[in-house]
């Protein structure tokens, strides 16, 4: 993380200094001592604990064994597949999440009859909580039996798909970018609300076809946002938890098991601190290296 | 025939948003519909759209007592996150936005950053700070995490806003002669209040779906309803109809929350990047 934050500045800057006198680090200070404190505790922690054998169920048998921990994680197939999950998630949800949403940001940028109303229910999806999400799509569309999809294939004669068995990573995409469509959604179109008109115009005028106005015209534009929403949305990608923990429950197998999965069945089922800690510490070291492409990317696109 | 080409091609575009529209929102109206079946005719093939309403699912789920219980941790900790973070975040994102300095621009990204810290990371330490605490299953501890957790958010969006103010008039009034204080409380505030309401329900959103802490960190006591919603997931058990009447439940005031503030949170979601 600290590669982020200590970017150079351009000595130039120019400090605006206001008259008035502000004590401005009294006022900055308590939310930056939180966090700091919030970062530096629980990492120190799980730092402390990664080099021990250290579970719960067993708590006598606490001793130093040095990088064994990481050894043992780094070695189980496991880990590595849950990594693997955890990129090909985050990768699908990002792609049809930002994709969709740059089509359908332009559909609903038209002005037709109800696009208020209609845009209001479009959006709705990210207002509902991940287990509620979950359970509607586990039991009322996806279920084998007596889910919607398995009825409507049915009656046409095509049989029923047991969603959660058969494509249970598919499963769990399709539910998380139903989830964050809308944020995309709503992001993309307030960037193309902000396209400038006359702009789109001259390029019309030229013989632009709306096929090429949106590929050097509108795409352009849209960079920035589009770099805002994957930002945003890797955050929350990342650490995916509920959709699984209601659905799922990372199976079968390991299919559905993401890396926060995988040290939440260390953790909390297995008891064993020592190599959930040093598995915490793995995420942290994955999300950092994805964190400095992604703060790199949006902050050269800040204004501040 | 331009004008008609346009025509159809406005009709077109408008079948096509509402198709979009009302593929999305389904999932929600079909669990709406569902709370009002009874169980039987919950699972019935062919799937019914009309039916007679019952309203027993609610009754049944209000006789659950534990509910108002869940609902209760759910408001009381996503309100709490939200002031505590709120107290925090406008001193910060005031003094960022109006006496930026040198390390003003770093230290956003640096909160920022802080939010790129996996939860399973930090999963166990933090249990076991809980339990050390006696913070574990307790309201008060999960409304320290979601303020922790909301709080870079909250500090950029509050900062976007404030950045929004023009800084004359604020410059205006301290020619009159106008304390901090009251630059404050009876300029900066009012003129920034529908940018720091939006924020405040953003947070209540983020807090109130929040899964992963509340279901590792509570077991009852604290438990709001994203663990509530949970247990009804164990088994296979066919009660449609009373899940979806409590699912119902639990989403209704944060989707009615999002409706109405659609239009002032996707301004502060965009951290500035889109003008």
């Amino acid at each position: 993380m600290t590669s982020v934050v200590t970017r150079p500045q351009p000595p130039s800057e120019s400090k605006r200094r206001s008259s008035r006198k502000i004590p401005t680090l009294a006022l900055v200070a308590p939310s930056v001592i939180v966090l700091i404190l919030w970062m530096v505790v629980p990492l120190a922690m799980a730092i402390w604990f990664a080099f021990q054998r250290y579970n719960l169920l067993i708590p006598d048998n606490r001793e130093f064994i040095g990088l064994g921990n990481f050894i043992f994680i780094l070695t189980d197939p496991a880990l590595w597949i849950s990594i693997g999950t955890t990129l090909v998630l985050v990768a699908s949800v990002l792609l049809i999440t930002i994709g969709l949403g740059t089509l359908l940001a332009v559909l609903f940028n038209q002005d037709f009859p109800g696009q208020g109303i209609a845009r209001v229910l479009a959006i709705s999806p990210f207002f509902v909580m991940p287990t509620v999400s979950a359970l509607i799509w586990k039991n009322m569309l996806m279920h084998p039996v007596n889910g919607l999809f398995a009825q409507i294939t049915r009656g046409l004669g095509l049989g029923a798909i047991d969603w959660f068995t058969d494509f249970p990573l598919v499963s769990i995409i399709i539910i998380v970018s139903w989830e964050w469509l809308p944020f995309a959604l709503l992001i993309l179109l307030t960037a193309i609300q902000s396209l400038d008109t006359s702009q789109i115009e001259a390029a019309r005028m030229d013989g632009a076809k709306p096929l090429q106005l949106f590929r050097y015209v509108v795409l352009p534009h849209l960079s920035r946002a589009i770099a805002v929403v994957a930002m945003i949305e890797t955050i929350f990608f990342l650490a995916i938890f509920g959709e699984i923990f209601v659905t799922t429950g990372g199976g079968p197998g390991l299919a559905t098991t993401n890396l926060a999965y995988y040290i939440y069945l260390k953790a909390l089922l297995e008891f064993d601190v020592g190599g959930a800690s040093a598995g915490g510490l793995i995420a942290v070291v994955l999300a950092n290296i994805v964190a400095i492409f992604l703060v790199r990317s949006v902050a050269s696109n800040l204004d501040t | 025939m331009k004008t008609n080409n346009n025509k159809s091609n406005k009709w077109l575009i408008g079948l096509l948003g509402w198709l979009v529209a009302c593929i999305l929102f389904f999932p929600i109206f079909w669990m709406f519909i569902t709370s009002f079946k009874t169980e039987v005719a919950a699972i019935a093939t062919p799937p019914q759209l009309f039916f007679k309403p019952t309203i027993e699912n609610y009754v049944a789920v209000q006789e659950r007592a534990a509910y108002f219980n869940f609902a209760w941790n759910s408001v009381i900790i996503s309100v709490g996150a939200t002031i505590l973070a709120l107290l925090l975040a406008v001193p910060a994102a005031y003094a960022m936005s109006f006496f930026p300095s040198k390390r003003t621009k770093s230290t956003l990204l640096w909160m920022l950053s802080t939010k790129m810290l996996p939860s399973v990371g930090v999963l166990v330490p933090i249990y076991i700070l809980g339990r050390e605490t006696g913070l574990l299953d307790t309201r008060i501890g999960l409304i320290i995490i979601y303020t922790l957790i909301n709080l870079p958010i909250v500090v950029w969006m509050i900062y976007s806003f404030f950045k929004e103010v023009p800084k004359e008039i604020l410059e205006a009034d301290r020619m009159d002669g106008a304390s901090t204080y009251q630059e404050v409380a009876y300029v900066l505030l009012p003129l920034a209040l529908p940018g720091i309401a939006s924020t405040a329900l953003l947070s209540i959103i983020l807090s109130w779906n929040e899964a992963f802490w509340s279901l590792n960190l509570t077991t009852f006591d604290a438990a709001p309803l994203t663990a509530f919603i949970a247990s009804f997931s164990s088994p296979q058990g066919l009660f449609w109809a009373k899940l979806s009447a409590a699912s119902t439940m639990a989403i209704a005031p944060i989707l009615i929350f999002g409706w109405l503030s659609q239009k002032q949170l996707v301004r502060g979601l965009t951290f500035g990047a889109v003008k």
